[in-house]
C-alpha cells in the first residue's frame, strides 16, 4: 500500500463559492483524514474564530488532537477613497496552511515563506 | 391605592431594565501559561480583596471562563471604572491529553482535563463572540509573539472593534523581552508587567481606566 500525505490546494474561487460553515467543515473534514489543506485566501477574523471553537469539538483523546494552522501576515490594503471616508480598512487574509496538529509542523515563517515539516500518520 | 403603587413599580422596575447599561466586560485572553489567571488574581485582590482561581504551573490549569464582578479601579486623577473581570482559559488550536502526563498527571485525569480545556477554549471563542467589551492581551514575553494563535486572536479582536491592551508579561525573568512584542503588535498598546512581582501593575490600571472606561 502507497504511503504518503495528501495535500489539498484550494483555490480562491473555490473558496468564493462556501459559507463559511461550508469552509471549516470542509477544511476539518479534510484535516481530520490526515489532509494538509492549503487555502490559496485564507479565513476571515469571523471564520477564524469559529474555527477554534469547533476544532475544539473535534479533539478525541488517542485520535485527532487539533490543528496546525499557519498563514502568511496580513497586508493592510490601501483604503479607497470610500473606505477612507468610513474609516475601514480591511486587513487580507492570505495564502493559509492548515493540516493536524500531530502531523504538521512549522519549522519557520517569515512575510514571505512559510516553511513546514510534514509526517505521515 | 395599591393598584397605583404597583403599577408605579412596574413601570420603574420596566424602565430600569430598559435604561440599564450591562456593566463592560473585560476578557484576559491569551495563550496557556501566560500569566492569565495571575493577573485576573491581582486585579481583583488589589480591588476586591479577593481572588479569581487558583494558579499552576501545567497547562489549562483555567478551564471554564471565571468572571469577576464589579471591580471598581481607580486611575491617579480620580477616574473609576466599574468592571467585570473575565478570566479565561488559554487558546490554542491544539489540544493533546499527553501534554499532562509529562506534569505527573494520571492518565485518566489527563484525559479529563484535555476534554474540559477543549470545552474552555471553545467556551472563551464564544465569550469573545458574544459577550466582551473589551480585551487584555496577554503575552509571555519570553516567548515569540509572532505565533499564529496570537495573531488570529488579535486580528478576531479588531474585527470585533474592541479595545485591547497588550500585557507582556513575566518581564521579572532574564530572557524577558517586551520590546519583541511591541515590535509585534504596533497598532495597540502594549504595557510590560510583572504579575509575580507586580512591576508596573499600577501602569496598566491607568490604561485600563483610560481604555475602557
Amino acid at each position: 500500500m502507497q504511503q504518503g500525505v495528501q495535500i489539498d490546494l484550494i483555490s480562491e474561487e473555490r473558496l468564493s463559492t462556501l459559507t463559511s460553515m461550508e469552509k471549516i467543515h470542509m477544511i476539518l473534514d479534510d484535516v481530520r483524514e490526515g489532509t494538509i489543506v492549503i487555502l490559496e485566501k485564507g479565513l476571515d477574523p469571523e471564520e477564524q474564530s469559529k474555527l477554534i471553537e469547533m476544532t475544539m469539538h473535534e479533539i478525541l483523546p488517542d485520535g485527532f488532537n487539533g490543528i496546525e494552522i499557519e498563514s502568511y501576515p496580513s497586508r493592510d490594503q490601501a483604503p479607497g477613497f470610500l473606505q477612507r471616508l468610513l474609516g475601514k480598512s480591511t486587513p487580507e487574509s492570505r495564502l493559509t496552511v492548515i493540516g493536524p496538529a500531530n502531523q504538521l509542523r512549522m519549522i519557520r515563517k517569515d512575510k514571505d515563506v512559510i516553511s513546514a515539516w510534514i509526517s505521515s500518520r | 391605592m395599591s393598584i397605583f403603587i404597583q403599577a408605579k413599580r412596574r413601570v420603574s422596575k420596566f424602565l430600569a431594565a430598559f435604561f440599564r447599561k450591562r456593566r463592560t466586560r473585560i476578557g484576559i485572553y491569551g495563550p496557556p501559561n501566560a500569566g492569565k489567571t495571575t493577573l485576573a488574581n491581582r486585579i481583583a485582590r488589589d480591588w476586591t480583596g479577593e481572588s479569581v482561581g487558583p494558579v499552576s504551573e501545567i497547562p489549562h490549569e483555567t478551564r471554564r471562563a471565571t468572571r469577576k464582578q464589579d471591580v471598581t479601579i481607580t486611575g491617579n486623577n480620580g477616574s473609576t471604572i466599574t468592571i467585570d473581570i473575565v478570566d479565561t482559559p488559554g487558546v490554542t488550536t491544539k489540544i493533546d491529553y499527553k501534554e499532562f502526563l509529562e506534569y505527573g498527571v494520571g492518565k485518566d485525569e489527563a484525559v479529563l482535563r484535555a476534554r474540559e480545556a477543549t470545552e474552555g477554549v471553545a467556551e472563551a471563542m464564544h465569550w469573545l463572540r458574544e459577550d466582551i467589551d473589551g480585551v487584555i492581551y496577554m503575552l509571555d514575553s519570553t516567548l515569540d509573539p509572532f505565533l499564529q494563535v496570537n495573531i488570529m486572536m488579535i486580528g478576531i479582536i479588531e474585527s470585533r472593534k474592541l479595545p485591547v491592551i497588550i500585557a507582556a508579561n513575566k518581564i521579572d525573568l532574564p530572557d524577558a523581552s517586551p520590546q519583541r512584542i511591541r515590535s509585534a503588535f504596533p497598532q495597540h498598546p502594549v504595557i510590560s508587567i510583572s504579575c509575580t512581582d507586580g512591576k508596573n501593575i499600577e501602569e496598566l490600571y491607568e490604561q485600563m481606566v483610560y481604555h475602557f472606561g
